[in-house]
């Protein structure tokens, strides 16, 4: 278990709206410097569209969200991103336009630790295999740790992870698992938004669910394993 | 029926569709980066273009400052105005409809036409050839000033196709063009970057009209009418494909100039019919692949 410190990431009373239809209705929860926390909950239950919040991504957002003491949520992505937080998206973002090289070294070096191009192809060998290749023309798992190994580059220490191991083969969903354990013992922190139970069980040292916009229950790693029956239900599966 | 064709003619044609080839590549590129990382249709481009021209002729009338001087400030001034018309009118434009670009753009070129015409009439007014005189090819005389338009424009288009493909910024203008938001997050200011690029195609029609204003009348329709033509090119090339701009540019200048020499009546027709054809055999243009941008 993660030694408890004093939350990197305060969520509080955050609203957030699509055009004029409301997806976040007060989400509130903490994040503290070192943990990985998933976000479980059901499909459209809000969980994409708080990490988006948090980013700035969406723009039309109320209540707040604090970086250490700093206060996002009138800030702009760019900014936010400055502060040391890094967003890989659900549809893992890749540019059809780039090759992978340029994919992976296009995020400016934000923060120090940000990995430089020889870390990060020792870190992620197959990538160095197909650095010439365009970006959408790798696997999706060679395209999910491009996407990791991309917002590495920034060395920002709060990683927000939409859903890293959708669609993809189990023998990749054990690689990215072992990736984001790896990150944990680095001192990475992780908000990871997973519909894969089995993996956010390996994965997380606390979870929050989410429905209809707002945070309904959470729990510690040992209450998730030990007490399944009741997040199933929340999931409905 | 071809028996009036002789060499000085094709030659002559074929270098008066470079000139107009490099014209059309210049502008269609600047509208294409906008076009890419805006999805603007940038309607002010040609009155971009006019004013760089009337910037150039108003320098050189009202302060003695020549034709070089002006190359490099005309387009500074187009591309100052553009980062205004950048950010009071289009960025709050941003999230709506093309429509609406397309609409704020073309009201913002009449305003810019309606004021020159007002100012300076809509009489042409002549600009001073910098570099007189020419090389006689043995076929066909040469004007020095269109071989430096040729090579001047050639050069441009080869420096900006190396900016956005070759390096750090054109990276980020290529990613921004797909997909912004993710930009954004890897801490990069996109909104400035869409400014400045904007300013920089707008400065590309303002050099291409100091380019004009030697060959051309300096008036206040020269953009209006060149415009109807550079959206055919960014159209055929594809739009938001800088490589397919600057080739589709050069291409239909020589398909305009070769159709002069066969069958005149069509000159103004060709490229049009060319548009026709590419929208339906490949809607989205000649260079639309995935890899539209390389």
């Amino acid at each position: 278990m993660t030694e408890v410190q004093s939350p990197l990431l305060r969520v509080a009373d955050l609203s957030a709206w699509y055009g004029e239809s409301q997806s976040l209705h007060g989400m509130a929860f903490d994040v503290r410097a070192g943990e990985v926390v998933t976000l479980v909950g059901r499909n459209g239950a809000g969980k994409t569209t708080t990490l988006k919040s948090i980013m700035g991504i969406v723009k039309k957002r109320t209540g707040s969200v604090c970086l250490t003491t700093t206060e996002l949520i009138a800030k702009r992505t760019y900014e936010i991103a400055r502060l040391g937080i890094a967003y890989c998206p659900e549809e893992r973002g890749i540019f059809s336009s780039l090759t992978v090289r340029e994919n992976m070294l296009l995020p400016p070096v934000l923060q120090p630790g940000g990995m430089d191009e020889a870390a990060l192809l020792a870190a992620f060998p197959n990538l160095s295999r197909r650095a010439a290749s365009l970006g959408t023309k790798l696997s999706g798992g060679e395209q999910q740790m491009l996407a990791i190994a991309r917002i590495l580059r920034t060395g920002s220490r709060l990683l927000l992870l939409d859903e890293p191991s959708e669609g993809l083969a189990p023998v990749i969903v054990k690689e990215i698992r072992d990736l984001i354990l790896r990150l944990k013992v680095q001192g990475y922190t992780i908000l990871l938004v997973e519909q894969n139970l089995k993996f956010a069980k390996a994965v997380a040292d606390r979870h929050v669910v989410v429905e209809n916009g707002r945070v309904v229950d959470q729990m510690d790693a040992t209450t998730f394993a030990s007490d399944f029956g009741r997040v199933k239900a929340y999931l409905g599966v | 029926m071809f028996d009036h064709l002789s060499i000085p003619l094709v030659a002559g044609q074929l270098l008066i569709g470079l000139i107009n080839g490099s014209f059309y590549a210049m502008l269609s590129m600047g509208l294409a980066i906008i076009f890419g990382l805006m999805n603007v249709v940038n309607f002010a481009h040609g009155a971009q273009y006019m004013l760089g021209a009337f910037i150039a002729w108003l320098l050189l009338n009202t302060f003695g400052l020549g034709y070089w001087p002006s190359l490099l400030i005309a387009p500074l001034l187009v591309a100052l105005i553009a980062l205004a018309m950048e950010r009071i009118v289009l960025r709050p434009l941003a999230n709506l409809d093309h429509l609406y670009g397309l609409l704020a753009t073309y009201s913002l070129a009449l305003i810019a036409e309606g004021l020159v015409r007002q100012r300076y009439g809509s009489t042409g007014l002549p600009y001073p050839n910098p570099m007189p005189g020419g090389v006689n090819l043995g076929f066909m005389f040469m004007p020095w000033y269109r071989l430096w338009v040729i090579a001047f424009s050639a050069v441009v288009c080869f420096g900006t196709w190396l900016l956005i493909e070759r390096t750090r910024l054109g990276s980020y203008l290529r990613a921004a063009t797909e997909k912004p938001d993710i930009v954004e997050s890897f801490g990069i200011n996109v909104p400035r970057l869409v400014a400045l690029a904007y300013a920089f195609g707008a400065g590309l029609a303002g050099l291409g009209g100091v380019l004009a204003a030697p060959i051309y009348q300096v008036s206040p329709y020269m953009g209006s009418s060149i415009m109807i033509v550079i959206f055919a090119v960014v159209v055929i090339g594809g739009m938001g494909s800088i490589l397919g701009a600057i080739a589709t540019g050069y291409m239909l200048g020589l398909a305009e100039a070769l159709t002069k020499v066969f069958y005149p009546e069509a000159a103004n027709l060709v490229i049009f019919v060319i548009m026709i054809v590419v929208l339906m055999a490949r809607p989205n243009g000649i260079f639309s692949t995935s890899e539209a941008h390389r």
